[in-house]
């Protein structure tokens, strides 16, 4: 049902670009420049994200990795000095074409912020909430069934289900961040954008995280930001990584951290800069 | 060679005695606030405790028919604008049958208050099956045996100087040792409107004034203020003109109060002829009155619910609207409801734009509505205050306990909003 009305929207904006769907990944960005205010966070990048595959955004701290992917469902429209330019494509369609409901877009690339966000409320509202603003769900038992699956699949149901009406907030950081993947899945996304998801956590907790993506990969894509070298290598297939708002290199993950190209990424994978 | 020292030095014990001195001082001004607190109270109370009792007189009262209701129709509206004076002058009469001359009758006839024969009216409306019958009755006495009861009365005064003679007092010394006359508590001045006589003015037309004007101010301040603030904090583009908004509301905040009332004459009254002296303009007024303050302490309330919450919410595909809506102003509330209390509460204390729009003219009816005239809690305590009788020296300071009551009880009602709402997640 979801892909049908993605169908529909490809349809409505019959472009010539859309030639380039084919060769290419479900996000492209072509020439991206993004600014706050007078400073230039991202130079002229360009890049594709494959479908059903992890992408990996590596790079040292203020390199412009959260600004690339918050471009991906313009989250960046929510902070006023911030311009972006250039081409950014979501299945062959320019994200900032006015025809564009942004509200749409989200809907279809959901995102996990760094600092786990659960809203105070219930852990079944959290997850409830998205379903029920975009009327996915048809009665009280469907939702329950959406809610219950999602948790499921972001690997947290067994630890809760017993306290579905509780606080969200009061679940451990680990927790909450599963707390945030299984809201984000309940809207029944294409991409899920994740920004350092297991940049506060254990390594118990990181660990059911990137098993949790892994067994996503098949049916959702996934690009995620990471400071840490080794979970990039474990769970990608294509990194980028990036170094004062420019992208230095782009492949796949096993060239990158095996023969790196740019003596930039050597130096950040061999630990040099950073 | 590395220092170990662990005893204290000069250095050390100076700070530590700056700390000491920090310490007593700020214990000072605690207990400087907490003793003018204290002392205020206990001033006030002290004075306005007494006008929460009432002298009355016990008195034999015959309803006597063929005065009262010469038709024998019990007709309850005729039954209440019968004249009772005769009556009541009868009962005074007989239990000082030895008070012969006219003048000496007249002043035994002053004991009780003028008011009596309005509360014989009432009972004898409500019931007129009281006709024909003799009842026992306390009846309230005027106010000059009210302060005498009350030992307000300087009777080593020369009688010439003193407004209750001595005869009066004692009879009223006659009426102790039969015990017909005692304090009660003062109904009246909890169910009565503004009067000219102290003993019957009661402090209810006010209440209501003060509870009508809070409430128009209230629905309006509040949804205005807290949709200005919604606006401005969540939709709004931060520009130079925003900027001037946010510095003209800061402003607005701190103009004095009868800038507000004189505004209200000019526009309210002046422009849309709106009904004088009545809780709908009062309510106006204060609501333009409190408004910046609302518009700021809800603008803070939203500063404080942090971002990822709403980032969150629009990740979700939540447009502003949700996002504003479902999230940021419920988390919001508990703080824009203290503001708005806080708000509420300052209004209630106000006089001076009140006056400006004749919310000070002497009115007996309590008010039915909004549009009827009216007068507020701080008015009526400086209407008192005004007054040259002796009689509403304690009725003031009564008036301003009710006021302290109301303000005690909002700013209570605050700290339980907010906690039962924080509580709510
Ligand atoms: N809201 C903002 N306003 C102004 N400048 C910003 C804002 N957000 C980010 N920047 C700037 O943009 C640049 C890139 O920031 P970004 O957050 O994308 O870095 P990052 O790669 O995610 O870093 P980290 O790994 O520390 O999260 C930085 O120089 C930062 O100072
Ligand atoms: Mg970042």
């Amino acid at each position: 049902m979801v892909m049908g009305s993605i169908m529909k929207i490809q349809k409505e904006t019959a472009e010539p670009a859309n030639l380039s769907l084919a060769s290419s990944g479900i996000l492209s960005a072509q020439n991206v420049d993004v600014f706050y205010g007078d400073q230039q966070a991202i130079n002229n990048v360009s890049f594709e994200i494959p479908e059903n595959q992890i992408t990996a955004l590596i790079g040292p701290s203020g390199c412009g990795k959260s600004t690339i992917l918050r471009c991906f469902n313009r989250m960046n429209d929510t902070i006023d000095i911030c311009k972006v330019t250039g081409d950014i494509r979501f299945a062959g369609q320019n994200i900032y074409d006015p025809k564009v409901d942004v509200v749409a877009l989200r809907a279809r690339i959901g995102m996990v912020f760094q600092k786990a966000n659960p809203f105070p409320k219930s852990i079944f509202e959290n997850v409830a909430y998205g379903p029920r603003i975009h009327g996915l769900a048809s009665s009280k038992d469907h939702l329950e069934e959406i809610v219950i699956s999602s948790l499921k699949r972001a690997g947290l149901y067994k630890e809760v289900a017993d306290r579905l009406q509780e606080s969200g907030t009061g679940l451990s950081g680990g927790q909450q961040q599963r707390l945030c993947i299984a809201r984000a899945i309940a809207v029944d996304p294409q991409v899920i954008l994740m920004d350092e998801p297991c940049s506060s956590l254990d390594p118990i907790a990181t660990a059911i995280i990137e098993e949790l993506m892994e067994s996503m990969k098949q049916n959702y894509t996934i690009v995620i930001v990471t400071h840490s070298m080794q979970q990039a290598a474990r769970i990608s297939q294509k990194t980028a990584f990036f170094h004062l708002g420019d992208l230095v290199e782009f492949g796949d993950t096993e060239a990158i951290f095996t023969n790196p190209i740019q003596t930039r990424t050597q130096n950040y994978i061999s630990g040099r800069i950073g | 060679m590395p220092d170990y020292t662990l005893t204290t030095s000069e250095n050390l014990q100076r700070r530590h005695a700056a700390e000491a001195r920090f310490r007593w001082i700020g214990r000072l001004a605690v207990l400087l606030s907490l003793g003018f607190l204290v002392l205020m109270f206990f001033s006030i109370s002290t004075r306005g405790m007494g006008a929460f009792g009432q002298t009355h007189i016990q008195l034999e009262i015959h309803f006597d028919e063929a005065m009262l209701d010469p038709n024998k129709q019990r007709d309850p509206q005729q039954l209440a604008r019968a004249n009772y004076k005769p009556i009541v002058n009868q009962a005074l009469f007989e239990l000082f049958p030895e008070v012969q001359t006219r003048r000496a009758q007249r002043s035994l006839y002053r004991l009780l208050s003028s008011g009596a024969v309005f509360d014989l009216a009432n009972m004898a409306g409500q019931n007129p099956d009281l006709v024909g019958s003799t009842q026992l009755l306390w009846l309230p006495a005027s106010a000059e045996v009210d302060l005498f009861m009350k030992g307000k009365v300087d009777v080593s005064l020369e009688e010439k100087l003193r407004r209750l003679k001595n005869n009066e007092i004692a009879w009223i010394n006659q009426l102790k040792v039969k015990r017909q006359i005692r304090k009660k508590f003062n109904t009246a001045f909890f169910t009565k409107g503004d009067s000219r006589e102290p003993e019957l003015s009661g402090i209810l037309g006010a209440m209501i004034g003060s509870f009508l004007s809070l409430l128009v101010c209230f629905s309006i301040a509040f949804p205005v203020g807290v949709l200005t603030a919604v606006y401005l904090e969540e939709f709004a583009k931060k520009t130079r003109f925003t900027d001037l908004i946010e510095i003209n509301i800061n402003n607005l905040a701190a103009v004095p109060s009868i800038v507000f009332g004189l505004l209200g004459l000019s526009i309210f009254l002046g422009v849309f002829h709106m009904p004088r002296s009545t809780p709908l303009v009062g309510g106006l007024v204060l609501a333009l009155m409190t408004l910046p303050t609302i518009i700021i302490a809800a603008r803070a309330a939203l500063r404080s619910v942090p971002n990822t919450i709403r980032e969150a919410a629009l990740g979700l595909g939540a447009s502003k609207v949700q996002t504003t809506f479902h999230h940021a102003v419920p988390l919001a509330m508990p703080g824009m409801l203290t503001g708005t209390i806080l708000g509420m509460a300052g209004a209630l204390g106000e006089t001076a734009p009140l006056l400006m729009i004749g919310m000070v003219a002497f009115i007996v009816d309590v008010p039915q509505g909004i549009t009827d005239v009216a007068t507020s809690l701080p008015v009526q305590i400086f209407l008192w205050a005004d007054s040259p009788e002796k009689g509403f020296v304690e009725r003031t300071s009564a008036a301003i306990m009710v006021l302290l009551a109301f303000l005690v009880l909002m700013n209570l009602f605050a700290v339980f909003l907010r906690r039962k709402l924080e509580k709510q997640w």
